[in-house]
């Protein structure tokens, strides 16, 4: 039995220690946003949030979490309009969309390391998160809009 | 005349038997009837709580393998060159635990290695350090061991061949490189670093993982913590040979010791995490600050950190190494989608959280096995950082992907020579994992 937090609120999940995160979220707790993409780690869909930190899911097992405190793409706004969402959805960045629940977790993470981020530290972070259709200039465009959203909306920390 | 030179010398055998028997015999301590724990007052328990703390007595006086065990009750397998050694239960049960252990006896187990019963303690349990203890910190170790639950539990049978099963021959290892007697404070230094001394030195055992071992197992006093490899993994030299390009100073130990993260360095992992986050977090600080101001000194910070700055230039520079721009290198390409979008950092230092491999010991050590290890495992997280997990890619990286990420990381993050054999030794610190840590065929 692991118990973590999950969106804020506690949950505990039954399953063999060896279980992967995303299976836990998908199969048992019903949060099918998470993607699966390659399951080794090398695409970036599975990725949620770990104690703030973008981590893959699909490789991370639920025995490790212990404790921690999840974010998964429904966590991330309780209407979906975290600044990245809503850059997102401004700049039309999916195509067919399978990858962007990750590549959106890990810009949120991106963007609380490097609040005005480079070209050069968005490719750094954001590289392990693939597209096969290629949206990466409008992921890139989002980025910079949602970056100067939270600057505005936090700008101590800008 | 050959007669009477083989008679000297049978005289001289013999005297020199019986002073080793003289020597080696430790009369039994009678039992006693496991104390009142109302006898001992809160403070002194508290204080034993602390000591025993200090110590990590739980950590090997617990079971882990299997389905674990109570805590103190022992059956820790611990695999030594000799063979497998299986650790004593030391909660105050009558029969199978220490509870008809006096105080007498307790204290002479600590600072001479003798059980009870006058037999020689194996040298795994480090009296070698424990014997530097005051009498008072034993005492109030006794008051906090005698109040836990008292478990029945035995281990299971040592594993060490002929004759070294023999205790007696215990003896005869004291006799070479024990030495017996509470720790001296030195004149030279303050407070805080004797206070630091005294901790490391004896309680907190370092030397115990961190210094090489000779061919008998003892701590080689001529590398006193020159690092060594524990359990299959390199508890990394604490002195001056720390390869680290950073600097180990007092505030980066500090961290580490207390909160399990060191900003410049990164988290601690392996058989060194339970150190931060079960014992020295439930320690007064100033002891933490007190044994990191000691290791200040003995990695020779002061003189070191003169150069930090330069090194971590340097190293933000080579975080960023071959992630920009249109890179052919394709195990540039392996690295950068399995491990840079937590791993990258940018000038001017790193993020807590983004451990830099370029500021690692991992790296800088001279073989892969930390790298490999915490690579095959992940971070859970309670260890290193806590809250923040790595995964685990024992699945999803091949000995080769490992051997070629290994190899670029050396080659482009630090200034040392290639490390060689590299996909050889990742399937061997592989074969070392027994439970896999994630299988995602359920």
């Amino acid at each position: 039995m692991v118990k973590f937090k999950l969106n804020g609120r506690d949950v505990s999940v039954d399953v063999p220690d060896d279980t992967p995160l995303l299976w836990a979220l998908r199969d048992d707790l019903d949060l099918t946003g998470t993607k699966f993409g390659c399951g080794v780690g090398q695409c970036g869909a599975c990725t949620v949030l770990v104690g703030g930190r973008a981590t893959r899911s699909c490789i991370t097992p639920l025995s490790s979490l212990e404790g921690a405190d999840v974010t998964t793409i429904e966590g991330l706004d309780p209407n979906g309009k975290h600044a990245v969402q809503e850059a997102w959805k401004d700049i039309q960045v999916p195509q067919c969309g399978y990858c962007q629940s990750g590549q959106i977790m890990q810009a949120v993470s991106l963007l609380k390391d490097y609040p005005d981020p480079t070209d050069e530290e968005i490719d750094g972070v954001m590289g392990g998160s693939l597209c096969r259709c290629m949206t990466y200039v409008r992921i890139r465009k989002a980025i910079k809009k949602a970056a100067a959203a939270l600057r505005k909306e936090e700008p101590s920390n800008g | 005349m050959i007669k009477r030179l083989l008679a000297g010398a049978a005289a001289i055998g013999a005297i020199g038997g019986l002073g080793f028997l003289y020597y080696a015999w430790y009369p039994p301590i009678e039992p006693v009837e496991a104390p009142d724990p109302g006898s001992f007052s809160a403070e002194q328990i508290e204080r034993g709580r602390i000591v025993a703390a200090e110590g990590y007595c739980a950590e090997c006086h617990t079971r882990t393998d299997g389905s674990g065990g109570p805590e103190l009750a022992g059956d820790y397998k611990m695999e030594t060159p000799f063979g497998a050694i299986y650790s004593s239960n030391i909660t105050p049960d009558l029969e199978t635990g220490i509870g008809n252990w006096s105080e007498e006896a307790f204290q002479r187990a600590m600072h001479l290695g003798v059980s009870r019963k006058g037999v020689h303690l194996i040298p795994a349990f480090p009296f070698d350090h424990f014997t530097k203890m005051t009498e008072q910190d034993v005492s109030d170790l006794y008051a906090y061991l005698m109040t836990r639950p008292a478990v029945h539990m035995t281990h299971r049978t040592n594993e060490l061949p002929f004759p070294l099963s023999l205790r007696i021959l215990q003896a005869g290892w004291k006799l070479l490189y024990f030495t017996p007697g509470v720790y001296k404070p030195d004149p030279r230094h303050d407070a805080l670093w004797n206070r630091g001394a005294y901790l490391s030195e004896g309680n907190a055992h370092c030397g115990a993982c961190h210094t090489p071992r000779d061919f008998m197992g003892a701590e080689k006093k001529s590398a006193p913590y020159d690092g060594a490899v524990v359990d299959n993994w390199i508890a990394p030299p604490l002195n001056e040979h720390n390869p680290t390009p950073t600097t180990w100073t007092e505030d980066e130990l500090f961290q580490y010791l207390r909160f399990g993260v060191a900003p410049l360095h990164g988290p601690a992992g392996g058989p060194m995490s339970p150190v931060p986050h079960r014992f020295l977090s439930t320690v007064p600080e100033e002891d933490v600050h007190a044994i990191a101001h000691y290791f200040a000194d003995v990695d020779h910070a002061a003189e070191r950190e003169k150069h930090d700055k330069a090194a971590l230039a340097l190293a933000m520079e080579q975080s960023k190494t071959d992630l920009i721009g249109p890179s052919v290198d394709p195990d540039a390409k392996l690295y950068q989608g399995a491990c840079a979008a937590c791993h990258y950092n940018a000038a001017p230092s790193p993020v807590l959280g983004r451990p830099d491999l370029a500021l690692n010991n991992a790296l800088w050590l001279s073989e892969p096995t930390n790298l490999y290890q915490v690579i095959l495992h992940g971070l859970t997280a309670e260890e290193g950082q806590t809250g923040v997990a790595m995964p685990s890619f024992y699945n999803a990286l091949s000995d080769q992907d490992m051997a070629r990420i290994a190899g670029y990381l050396r080659r482009t993050r630090t200034t040392l020579p290639p490390w060689t054999d590299l996909e050889k030794k990742a399937a061997a610190v592989r074969k070392t994992i027994t439970t896999i840590p994630v299988n995602s065929s359920h």
